[in-house]
């Protein structure tokens, strides 16, 4: 055992870290470091640099355009994003809908959609829950009926996230109803500028806008937007949810909101010293660290069994529940930490310039980040389902 | 002991109740947040008419000589209502001040006003760097003439915008955090050298950061001893404090029974959700965790005429208890909403929102925790 990155590895580090510090371009950066409201093309502008620089999809095979590094590789690359608070990259097109085209996706469907995600041109939403179904997904009722050429799509999906800037939406819809639940499923993308396609503003708790609601009344998709084979769309979702587990833990953006809890607690004047000099605080703030310590080597511990092959397994469920109860404990001790400016409702404005923050800056959005990170335990399966899937599939219950 | 309401008190929930649930629904409320003014002038003078305005104070002062309990039934009915009129600064906090500081000149200038619902008062005790220490004053009174000149920041007042008064705390003498020499003060919000930045919260309230520079106020403005206004402002703020107690607890209510009644419809799985042991046992931590914050609202309510020491250590245990059920319901009420709990649209969140800075007003848990066990 040892806990050392090797030579190679430090020096991948190094190589990375000097390509964020030369690339990164300094007015994004200034937007989310100040922790504005992301604007679609910021996203865009930072992952179209990573995709010239050949980096933009480690996860992908080399072959599609992948970096061909290894575990650890992919583990340093992240830790550098999140520490350099770059924009995270969007997972629909490069991390969700990818990997199933290139794995069940035909040799057309690869040629048509890879490269437009890899250079994201193409900004791609996921559209799998629906009003009625959201832990219990087998259960969608959008309806995909083939007629001749075409399928017509009738039905919702809900929450779909930043769908109001999708060009193309990867689907789970109902082609029969006749056979179990999870076996009468396929997988369908569709051009979200199609006849029929509806998207409508969800505002969440905090103000923000990042979720809709997506309505399908009669929408006709060519049947070879189909992936795979009819029916066959459950298992797709379900590799789905196996692969992309990197990043889950979100430790490198748990340790930059250490770093920002600290900057309010240095900001925060309690009696006449900063708050980060009164015993109670750093012992609270000890503890979190600590726990995210925890978490790192936790998930450190899972890249070396995946770096020998053995895959990710269910006990990936750990980081998933430990990564978003620290995110959100950060959060939180953010809010006690910014004192009474935590209740001024600073407008995230988009370009930063039209109304004055009320209180010191570095608490300026304490609280709707801390409303907004409930989030993290109820998507990307709940932290209760999560648990479910530990006690079923680790612990054999 | 007793724990039982009066008659007269049962009259006064179900007065109360009935106008949150008839005259104050969610979309009233989500009407009153988004508009100009943040409150209703109409409603608050409504309440002046039915008395709500007079509850807490003595007859001789025009008012119906209520105890804490009415207060604690009123507040604990607008949260479950999440009622944003200025009632907490205004008639607690204010009127507090004035009730136990106030001359017979100012109570007569003020009270009957503020009792009709015509006048709105707010009180600024905190400043961008006393936390939540109240003894912790920079702005300056400096005596000019027969009067006083204020200069300072007074931060987060809360229903700055609307009032028309403002009672300031200012250090007329001693050092910053000394616990002697500071006086309260009556400004005209309107008064030369007064300026408001105002500003919507989080939880659907106003505040103001507001500026004295160089306010000239007169000896007859001070409320409460020549600086030894703290122990004035100690009182009224647990007094405060134990409002919000009971306005958290009629939050958490609603949330819990709102919770409770999703997981018994909500069906995932082929069945309610709440047919699941893990819902089921985070229903009851929910429940537990609101009988808990309202037995300590209840205690604390109960003993703010205790001599200061007991009052402070039961006003303090009270929002430590508070402080831990009110983000536990709150952020169990969301997560049990899944992602309707995440809306804007469905209530759940705004009382989340309200718990939320509740457990931030007048000291966090932290705060109060440290405050006990000094
Ligand atoms: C901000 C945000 C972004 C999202 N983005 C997307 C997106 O881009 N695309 C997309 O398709 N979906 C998206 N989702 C949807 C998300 O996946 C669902 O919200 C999630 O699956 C939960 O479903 P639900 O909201 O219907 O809650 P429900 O499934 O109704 O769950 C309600 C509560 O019951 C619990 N529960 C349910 N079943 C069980 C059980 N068997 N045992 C114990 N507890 C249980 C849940 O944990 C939860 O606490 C997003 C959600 C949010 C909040």
């Amino acid at each position: 055992m040892d806990l050392a990155f090797s030579a190679e590895d430090l020096a991948f580090q190094r190589e990375v870290r000097e390509f964020i510090a030369a690339n990164y371009p300094a007015d994004i950066r200034a937007r989310f470091d100040a922790g504005l409201e992301p604007r679609k093309e910021d996203f865009v502008r930072w992952q179209k640099i990573l995709y010239e620089k050949g980096w933009i999809a480690p996860g992908w095979p080399k072959e599609y355009g992948g970096t061909g590094w290894t575990a650890t590789q992919k583990y340093i690359f992240q830790e550098e994003l999140g520490a350099a608070n770059t924009p995270g990259i969007i997972p629909f097109g490069l991390a969700m809908v990818a990997p199933v085209i290139y794995t069940f996706g035909s040799e057309e469907q690869k040629k048509r959609f890879l490269p437009g995600i890899l250079s994201s041109d193409v900004w791609w939403c996921q559209g799998y829950s629906e009003p009625g179904s959201g832990s219990d997904l087998a259960s969608l009722k959008t309806k995909a009926v083939r007629q001749g050429d075409k399928y017509i799509v009738n039905g919702s999906k809900t929450w779909t996230t930043m769908a109001q800037w999708a060009d193309w939406i990867f689907c789970l819809v109902r082609t029969d109803s006749t056979v179990k639940q999870q076996e009468g499923i396929s997988f369908l993308l569709f051009d979200m500028k199609s006849p029929g396609v509806t998207v409508r503003p969800i505002i969440t708790l905090e103000g923000g806008h990042e979720v809709n609601e997506c309505f399908f009344d009669n929408v006709e998709v060519p049947v070879e937007n189909l992936i795979g084979e009819e029916g066959m769309g459950w298992t797709y979702a379900k590799f789905l949810l196996g692969h992309e587990r990197s990043g889950i833990a979100a430790v490198a953006r748990s340790k930059r909101g250490i770093a920002k809890l600290k900057k309010i607690a240095n900001a925060e004047q309690a009696d006449g010293a900063p708050l980060i000099e009164d015993p109670d605080f750093r012992r609270k703030l000890a503890e979190l660290e600590i726990d995210l310590t925890a978490l790192e080597y936790t998930e450190l511990r899972t890249l070396a069994r995946e770096s020998q092959g053995k895959g990710p397994g269910p006990e990936s469920s750990i980081l998933k529940i430990k990564g978003t109860e620290i995110q959100q404990a950060i959060t939180e001790m953010a809010v006690e930490a910014a004192g009474y400016y935590a209740f001024a409702f600073n407008r995230r404005a988009m370009d930063g310039s039209n109304e004055p923050i009320i209180g010191p800056a570095a608490t300026a959005f304490a609280a709707p980040s801390y409303f907004n990170m409930r989030k993290t335990s109820i998507y990307g399966g709940s932290n209760e389902i999560q648990k479910n899937i530990i006690a079923k599939m680790v612990l054999g219950l | 002991m007793d724990f039982n309401y009066s008659d007269e008190q049962k009259l006064l929930i179900d007065s109360v109740e009935r106008f949150v649930k008839d005259d104050y629904d969610f979309d009233t409320r989500r009407a009153i947040v988004k508009s100009e003014a943040g409150f209703r002038r109409d409603l608050w003078q409504q309440f002046g008419e039915l008395g709500w305005l007079a509850v807490p104070f003595s007859e001789e002062d025009g008012g119906l000589g209520g105890t804490p309990v009415e207060t604690m039934i009123i507040m604990e009915s607008f949260g479950k209502g999440l009622v944003v009129e200025p009632y907490l600064s205004t008639v607690v906090m204010a009127g507090g001040l004035l009730k136990l500081g106030g001359t017979a000149a100012q109570k007569e200038a003020i009270l009957p006003d503020l009792m009709a619902g015509g006048l709105i008062v707010a009180v600024g005790y905190a400043e961008p760097s006393s936390r939540f220490n109240l003894a912790d004053v920079s702005t300056t009174a400096s005596a000019s003439g027969d009067g006083y000149v204020l200069k300072g920041h007074k931060s987060v007042v809360l229903h700055g915008p609307m009032a028309d008064k403002l009672i300031v705390s200012a250090r007329t003498s001693g050092d910053r955090r000394d616990a002697d020499g500071i006086t309260l003060f009556l400004v005209d919000a309107g008064a030369a050298g007064v300026s408001r930045q105002d500003y919507p919260t989080v939880d659907g309230l106003r505040a103001s950061e507001v500026i004295l520079e160089n306010v000239q106020v007169s000896a007859a403005d001070i409320v409460g001893p020549l600086g030894g206004g703290l122990a004035l402002l100690d009182q009224v703020v647990d007094e405060a404090i134990a409002a919000i107690c009971a306005e958290a607890v009629g939050a958490m209510e609603v949330l819990h029974k709102a919770t409770l009644e999703y997981c018994r419809t909500r069906v995932q799985f082929g069945q309610p959700i709440g047919r699941f042991q893990v819902i089921q046992h985070r229903l009851v931590d929910m429940y537990m965790a609101y009988e808990q914050a309202k037995s300590m609202a209840i205690m604390a309510n109960l003993k703010l005429d205790a001599e200061p020491a007991e009052r402070r250590r039961a006003v303090s245990a009270a929002k430590v208890q508070i402080g831990k059920s009110a983000r536990f319901v709150g952020q169990q009420a969301v997560q049990l909403h899944g992602g309707m709990g995440m809306t804007d649209e469905l209530n759940v969140g705004h009382y989340f929102k309200r718990l939320t800075m509740i457990e931030t007003l007048f000291g966090n848990t932290d705060f109060h925790l440290k405050r006990y066990a000094a």
